[in-house]
């Protein structure tokens, strides 16, 4: 495909724009400006006309693949539909042209989306209160290790610095824990991806601060041992962290803090419906039990005997701001308008719907693709392209055959544990017919592996580039245009 | 499978060559083949001090990023400089490749890792 960057179609003097002749006396630029900070030549900027600049973008975008043209079942990370009415809603002047320095008196409703945003959230996860500030799921994380951190130090235990992390733990994980100043601990997992309890009991004394768990975990499993890993890590004085990365599976159906969880962190841009990724951006409410609400970030949204939203910072143990104002306000008004408009009894049935569609296509898919773990899953399953990997055809491969059909690719060589792993979340949202068609496709490069490799080897035919060099982009990468 | 006789292996796929006190430590074959193009590898500096387990370093691949571990006790003598300007010759020639050489705290460590042939046969059982 011969696409040209927006430099290679610029031509000397053509422009987008015509602006009248100015009609205020100009003044040279370096009696305004230190010459040192002028520079010395002409930015190198792309010349072109309005319809060239506007065929370049338009074109540039439709080659995306996003949930609103087609497919996207990528693990782990529930990427899933924004229904429209959210965008609607949080489009309102009332939210969109506030101002964060306005006066309480004067924002009243969005005080109180934030305060009952607050309490939904409690109360869907098992939480006292929640924390709207944060920006994104790692944001949260480490705002919850914060509190954990401050909680232990307020009783004097300062010796309390490791957390620990299962070896199938999101990467953040240990990430946060590490910036938050722990020591992170790993505990290997047991055949199914979820905690070896003799290995996590030998890791736990007097320094463990907590454990981040993600259930269910990283493999789709749940992990069925979670209520004595509660107690041991209470009884060894450390504290529990859920992350809430996986919570599409268990909405409306089982609570973090019913499962013995003191702090929670919920991603409101993949169980919530609001966007991800590159359309962001996003919102990692944390929740903490009773014991650990002094510490939460301030200002916390309170209300009084009257029905008045005010901001409280007077909070001696908090652990401070951890966002300018109070997080991304926009984001959580599209996934209050989510919950608002599915209820109590529609979250229940995204998790129920987007649990049985996984099953049913690890069921489908199981005929054709080792599934390492024989077990009914949550929302999301493992298979592995090792039986394809013997006849010579990688996960990738079949990864970059998938685009053919017009799906984006399931994440890929993720968990780790897993060789060739290929990680599969559909979501609630898609019908019978979407699954099977592609679990259709699945079943067809399964076949194509057996009788014509070379169709899967050489894939993707149809993308707008083939296979790039990716080793090369990554030894020597070219971030210029030119030098 | 191409494993090196002579050279002691680790069940996380480090290889160690041991000269007298010095142990010079890479990544086998094996562990090449299946991170894949290797694109970055981080090294530790002389001086530093690990103990059998540490983390040595990071190996990063157009796949995946994994750690790497010192199969041994010691302290880092000398790192090899040119695998940071060119990783690929972890690919290319992986027993020649040795990241660091550590001076060894207590050589009798080396005799809890495998020789080439459980190594061999525990490359097998992985591969399963």
């Amino acid at each position: 495909m011969d696409r040209k960057l927006i430099f290679e179609i610029s031509k000397e003097g053509r422009k987008a724009y015509s602006l009248p002749a100015c009609d205020v006396p100009e003044t040279d630029i370096e009696t305004l400006i230190p010459p040192e900070y002028l520079r010395k030549s002409e930015p190198d900027l792309p010349e072109v006309s309005e319809i060239d600049l506007v065929r370049h973008f338009i074109g540039l975008s439709k080659l995306n693949h996003s949930v609103d043209t087609g497919f996207y079942p990528l693990g782990s990370c529930t990427m899933k539909y924004n229904p429209k009415i959210n965008e609607s809603l949080a489009n309102l002047s009332g939210f969109a042209k506030v101002h964060p320095y306005q006066d309480e008196s004067a924002v009243q409703g969005c005080l109180g989306i934030l305060y009952n945003m607050d309490m939904m959230l409690a109360e869907i996860t098992g939480m006292e209160r929640v924390s709207l500030q944060p920006a994104a799921g790692a944001h949260g994380e480490l705002a919850g290790l914060m509190i954990i951190k401050a909680y232990h130090e307020s009783r004097g235990e300062y010796n309390r610095n490791k957390i620990i992390v299962p070896d199938s733990s999101h990467g953040t994980n240990p990430a946060s824990a590490s910036v938050a100043g722990f020591e992170v601990v790993e505990v290997k997992s047991n055949g199914h991806g979820c905690v070896d309890v003799d290995s996590l009991r030998s890791v736990l004394n007097d320094n463990v601060a907590g454990l981040m768990l993600t259930n269910p975990n990283t493999l789709g499993l749940f992990e069925e041992s979670i209520v004595e890993i509660a107690d041991l890590v209470h009884e060894a004085g450390g504290l529990l962290y859920y992350d809430g990365a996986n919570a599409n599976a268990i909405l409306g159906i089982s609570r973090p803090g019913d499962m013995g969880f003191d702090v929670v962190h919920l991603n409101l841009h993949k169980s919530f419906s609001t966007p991800h990724g590159g359309g962001g951006p996003g919102s990692g409410p944390v929740g903490v039990k009773k014991e650990l609400v002094p510490f939460l970030p301030t200002p916390v949204v309170e209300k009084n005997e009257d029905g008045y939203y005010y901001l409280d910072y007077d909070r001696p143990k908090s652990i401070g701001r951890v966002r300018s104002f109070y997080g991304n306000f926009g984001v959580v008004v599209k996934a209050y308008a989510y919950i608002m408009s599915l209820g109590a009894d529609g979250l229940r049935k995204v998790s129920e719907a987007a649990v049985l569609n996984a099953n049913y296509m690890m069921h489908k898919l199981k005929k054709y693709y080792h599934l390492p773990f024989e077990q009914p899953c949550m929302h999301e399953f493992v298979i592995s392209g090792q039986k394809q990997k013997e006849k010579g055809v990688s996960t990738l491969d079949i990864a970059k055959r998938l685009m053919d059909f017009g799906y984006h690719p399931p994440t890929i060589y993720f968990p780790l544990i897993v060789k060739e792993a290929m990680m599969i979340e559909p979501t609630e949202t898609e019908s019978k017919e979407t699954l099977d068609g592609f679990i259709e496709a699945m079943v067809q490069i399964a076949r194509e592996v057996e009788e014509e490799p070379e169709t899967v080897l050489n894939a993707p035919h149809g993308a707008a580039v083939s296979r790039l060099d990716e080793t090369r982009a990554a030894r020597n990468p070219i971030l210029r245009w030119k030098d | 499978m191409n494993i090196i006789e002579g050279l002691k292996y680790s069940k996380d796929h480090e290889w160690v060559r041991a000269e007298g006190n010095k142990a010079y430590i890479g990544i086998t074959n094996y562990a090449q083949l299946e991170l894949g193009d290797i694109v970055y590898i981080e090294l530790p500096s002389p001086g530093d001090k690990f103990e059998a387990g540490d983390v040595l370093g990071v190996v990063e691949s157009v796949k995946t990023a994994a750690d790497v571990y010192s199969p041994v006790s010691g302290t880092v003598v000398e790192v090899n400089e040119e695998l940071a300007e060119s990783p690929e010759k972890v690919n290319e020639v992986p027993y020649e490749s040795w990241f660091v050489i550590l001076e060894m705290d207590d050589p009798s460590e080396l005799e809890n890792l495998m020789d080439e042939e459980e190594y061999g046969r525990y490359c097998i059982e992985e591969g399963k």
